[in-house]
């Protein structure tokens, strides 16, 4: 007999798709993708006891199941509640759902400094992209805007402690991947930050992987080398022989320049598996000391498709570039919290047709010609 | 920092409370316990003894340390005034008390004298509502404040420091 | 005057001692219980009794505990919550205090009945002098044979352990005083997975409240039914209320759940009418967390029936007219009390008290209490009024824990019954500063709509 393993059925804006008992409603909406995947800025599928905290992927529960059809009551956090047989859930096609993330979307947002045109992350920034289709004309939010104390976290790990969104991902990664945990969640409330208590450099060997969990631009790699906007980077994939950790990065380059190595994300700003199936954080000497071409093997261009309204442009993958922000928002009106196409310097280059690497040269050239 | 023999045996006895292995969940009364001895305030220092001695993380210490509201993370004056300002303490003229302590000693919430006798701190709810306004004073509380009964708390405060 | 099954004896001289307690009749519980019943009798006892958990949610206890896993080999844990920080409620102290040895005796019951052989009290830090009165009342129940290994013959070991808090409502939310308790912040748990299967050290665990578990010796010793009898409808038993604000007779008092709230108020027995030959404006009922009602519709319901001092009736009317019991903290303001300033009050309360792990709570309490600030100061306009109740809405149901809701209540009750209120504030912001707004029409009776057929 063959073990056959009854599958759940669930229905997410009227599409419906079967998986395993124990999976969560957004593992289940990441099955069928696109715009009923609610967005996800704490859960993290590689780090255990992540979600739960951000609020962003909320969702109705019309239907508890087959057998107590009943909906639940509450919104409930997508990512921490698990399917049963027969649930319908309802993302996008729910006003409450909206309304609910309209306004998890500005409470991230009334402390957050928006500085966007001086952020590392500009471009691959969470937030930002959360902000560009929920976020509201104006802020409402008139008051002074938190600040904090800074706190230097050593040589490789840059902390912006007024962008953090107390997603505890990089808590969960001190302790998961890197095994030692020095810095932590301090203070409690509007005043809790992520620090380290008295000043101590984090220096393990695996730590680095806490910038690439981060979703918006609080920790960002100190080694990244000019300072660079993402976008004016290409990102390729490549190897080295390493002896920590599977070698296997993303570099972000230059011309022949290696501005930045990262791990390899997939297609939710996840850290991929590596190509023996693994999950691909990489060690702090791929991360911050390989900065030369000679010690990669460059694959190729990136392949992923993500969904971000920015960053799409530099990536070689299944979906074509689109051209305007307002086909890459799929017709939908993207509500401006502030005009990034003024902040940016994105939207004065058509980053499609930059073929080859994007070398300054290539932009100023394109700039000229606008 | 170091705990004596005598110490370290009344550590051992809120150790016991829990099954073995548990010992991280005598964190809490064993901060309480080196905050008393430390002179009021849990230095950076006493924080990484506890975590010793609780063969736990730093880090770990830090994040409970700065959770709780009971923990001096700075040095505190000899007496501490911690007065509840909370709705139903409002009612009954907390507001009044906190504006008397600092016509009398030129303090205000989160200040220290200068002679570092008296340290002026709001709070919320003590549960002790129904003996509005109040205090606490260390481990006590002093309820039903008026101004004389804060006239004789600031000469206790004076005469136990000499 | 209405029975008295907790309280009765608390003021007997030396009560607070093993010694005399036993001499009143202590421990006869205990004895019962070991003796005589199995655990599932007395968790079918206290079913029975239609006790419902004091600490404020209301859920009932009998039924909570028939929820607890008994997996193989797996211990299971009591924990009494002593955490009691809810603004206006202050009950739980005075009998621990006064009484601990009832306390105690529950927790022997309650233990034996759930299988616990180690049982916590987990006491605010700030309560430092009731811990050590609890701690001296636990080892005098060990010596006296009342906890400890095989207690009475019965083969059922027990023991019982106080521990401290440091300062943070948040640990009274009971998946945050189980992490508390295993010494770390006190962050509410993501449920499921619910104590009841998986709570302190990954192990199934009640938490219930002081007085609900204090409950469960009159229960034990007169039967369920006979328990059942006191109160009205669903509201059995007695309930202690601990009132405050602007009354003759602040304090701790224990009432059959039949009396009225009018009665509550103005007789002697209670709270001796408002301070100062004042007049009601307006009261918190349940703590702070519940929403506030103008005097008119706390005396009597939107249908114009007496309003009583029980789960139904005081929730009648939902949070449109209604409010809740609660936690039994009750907040009396008389007529020259400001609404507004109360609400930022509050506000403040739950912004210092919000553990910061989720969104909406750690933003949204911030914001509501500058706004509240901003209004009291006479410095708000009317859109602010809109925004509150626009950021309270937002928060309500979208959290971790009920914190949230119980930030966002308040809010939204008081811009619904005293809109008027905050209005004049925006109107007349320099008279704000120096006057209150006053009695209004908020003691003036209602007219009462025309029942709908
Ligand atoms: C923010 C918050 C604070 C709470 N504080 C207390 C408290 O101080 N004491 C208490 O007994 N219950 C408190 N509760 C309720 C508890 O979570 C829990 O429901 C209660 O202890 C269960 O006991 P019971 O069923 O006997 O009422 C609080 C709940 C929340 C959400
Ligand atoms: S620093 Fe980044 S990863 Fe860490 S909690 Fe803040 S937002 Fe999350
Ligand atoms: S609602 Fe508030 S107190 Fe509760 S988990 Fe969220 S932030 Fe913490
Ligand atoms: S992703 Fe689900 S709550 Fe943050
Ligand atoms: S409000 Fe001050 S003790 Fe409760």
């Amino acid at each position: 007999m063959s073990e056959q393993k009854q599958l759940f059925k669930v229905t997410i804006d009227n599409i419906t798709v079967e998986v395993e008992p124990g999976t969560t409603i957004l593992n289940a909406a990441r099955k069928i993708g696109g715009d009923v995947t609610p967005p996800a800025m704490c859960y993290y599928s590689k780090l255990k006891d992540s979600g739960g905290k951000c609020r962003t992927c909320l969702v109705e529960v019309a239907a508890g199941s087959t057998a107590d059809p009943r909906p639940m009551p509450k919104l409930v956090a997508s990512c921490r509640t698990t399917v049963m047989d027969g649930m319908v859930v309802k993302n996008i096609t729910s006003d409450r759902v909206t309304d609910a993330r309209n306004g998890v979307v500005e409470f991230l947002l009334i402390n957050h400094p928006l500085d966007c045109p001086i952020c590392d992350q500009a471009g691959e920034c969470h937030l930002q992209d959360l902000s560009y289709e929920h976020g509201k004309g104006a802020s409402r939010y008139e008051f002074k805007r938190r600040t904090f104390d800074k706190h230097d976290l050593g040589p490789y790990i840059q902390l912006h402690m007024t962008r953090c969104i107390l997603c505890y991902r990089c808590v969960y990664t001190a302790d998961q991947v890197s095994k030692e945990r020095r810095h932590g969640v301090l203070s409690r409330g509007d005043h809790a930050e992520i620090a380290t208590y008295i000043e101590k450099s984090l220096d393990n060997d695996f730590i680095g992987n806490v910038i690439d969990v981060c979703p918006v631009g609080a920790l960002t790699d100190k080694t990244f080398r000019f300072k660079n906007r993402v976008w004016f980077t290409k990102p390729v994939d490549a190897h080295c022989n390493c002896d920590k950790c599977s070698g296997e990065v993303q570099l972000w380059m230059r011309g022949d320049e290696v501005l930045r190595v990262t791990a390899r994300k997939d297609e939710w700003g996840e850290v991929k598996d590596t190509t023996k199936g693994e999950p691909g954080w990489i060690c702090n000497t791929c991360r911050f000391e390989r900065k030369k071409i000679s010690d990669w093997v460059i694959e190729g261009p990136s392949q992923v498709s993500r969904h971000s309204v920015i960053s799409q442009g530099h990536y070689v993958g299944m979906k074509k570039p689109n051209e305007t922000v307002a086909k890459v928002m799929g017709g939908r009106d993207p509500k401006l919290l502030m005009n990034i196409k003024d902040v940016s310097e994105v939207n004065q280059v058509e980053l499609s047709e930059i073929k080859g690497p994007a070398t300054s040269q290539v932009f100023k050239q394109l700039k000229k010609g606008n | 920092m170091k705990f004596s023999e005598e110490q370290l045996k009344k550590v051992e006895e809120m150790i016991s409370h829990y099954p073995e292995g548990k010992q991280k969940s005598a964190l809490i009364p064993l901060l309480h316990y080196t905050q008393q001895q430390n002179g009021g305030w849990l230095s950076a220092e006493a924080m990484d003894y506890v975590a010793e001695l609780l063969k736990i993380t730093s880090i770990e210490v830090y994040e409970v340390a700065t959770f709780y509201s009971m923990y001096n993370l700075q040095p505190v004056g000899k007496t501490v005034f911690e007065v509840c300002q909370t709705g139903p303490c409002m009612l009954r003229g907390s507001d009044d008390i906190v504006a008397y302590i600092y016509e009398k000693l030129g303090i205000k919430p989160g200040q220290t004298t200068e002679d570092g006798l008296f340290t002026l701190k709001t709070v919320e709810c003590l549960g002790a509502c129904g003996y509005a306004p109040m205090m606490q004073l260390g481990p006590d509380y002093r309820e039903h404040l008026t101004k004389e009964k804060i006239d004789a708390l600031i000469a206790e405060g004076k005469a136990k420091a000499n | 005057m209405g029975r008295k099954l907790l309280l009765e004896k608390a003021h007997v001289e030396g009560i607070r001692h093993y010694d005399v307690y036993r001499r009143e009749g202590g421990y006869r519980s205990v004895e019962k219980v070991l003796k005589t019943m199995s655990p599932e009798a007395v968790v079918e006892e206290v079913k029975k009794s239609g006790l419902r958990g004091r600490g404020g949610a209301g859920f009932p206890t009998g039924m909570k505990w028939s929820f607890l896993a008994k997996p193989e080999g797996v211990p299971r844990y009591l924990v009494v919550n002593a955490d009691e920080s809810e603004p206006g409620t202050f009950k739980d102290r005075y009998l621990m205090e006064f009484i601990p040895h009832l306390l105690i005796e529950g927790m022997i019951c309650a233990s034996y009945a759930l299988g616990s052989n180690r049982s916590y009290i987990y006491i605010r830090g700030e309560y430092w002098w009731v811990k050590e009165i609890l701690e001296v009342a636990v080892q005098e129940a060990r010596n006296a044979g009342f906890l400890g290994k095989n207690i009475l013959g019965s083969g059922f070991d027990c023991d019982i352990f106080v521990q401290p808090g440091a300062g943070a409502y948040i640990c009274g939310e009971e998946t945050a005083l189980i992490e508390s308790l295993e010494g770390k912040r006190g962050n509410p748990r993501i449920k499921p997975p619910f104590p009841a299967v998986k709570g302190l050290w990954g192990c199934p665990t009640v938490v219930n409240n002081v007085e609900s578990i204090a409950a469960v010796v009159p229960i034990v010793n007169e039967g369920g039914e006979e328990y059942a009898k006191l109160g009205t409808g669903k509201s059995t038993g007695t309930k202690l209320i601990s009132a405050c604000g602007n009354i003759n007779k602040p304090g701790v008092y224990e009432i059959e759940m039949n009396i009225s709230v009018e009665e509550f108020i103005y007789s002697d027995e209670y709270c001796g009418g408002i301070a100062n030959g004042k007049k009601l404006k307006a009261c918190i009922p349940g703590g702070s967390s519940v929403p506030i009602l103008p005097a008119n519709l706390l005396l009597k319901t939107a249908k114009g029936e007496t309003r009583m001092m029980t789960y139904e009736s005081l929730s009648d009317g939902g949070f449109a007219t209604g409010t809740m019991m609660g936690s039994g903290g009750f907040i009396v303001m008389d007529e020259d009390q400001c609404v507004v300033k109360h609400t930022y009050t509050l506000a403040r309360f739950y912004r210092h008290e919000s553990c910061g792990q989720c969104s909406p709570c750690r933003e949204g309490t911030g914001w509501m209490e500058k706004i509240l600030l901003k209004i009291d100061q006479g410095k708000g306009s009317m859109s602010d009024i809109d925004l509150l109740w626009d950021i309270q809405r937002k928060i309500e149901g979208n959290t971790i824990c009920p914190l949230g809701d119980a930030a966002a209540w308040p809010v939204a009750a008081a811009i619904r019954h005293f809109r008027d209120e905050f209005e004049w504030h925006v109107t007349n912001p320099s008279e704000a500063l120096v006057r209150n707004y006053g009695l209004a029409n908020y003691a003036k009776p209602l007219e009462i709509a025309a029942p709908t057929a």
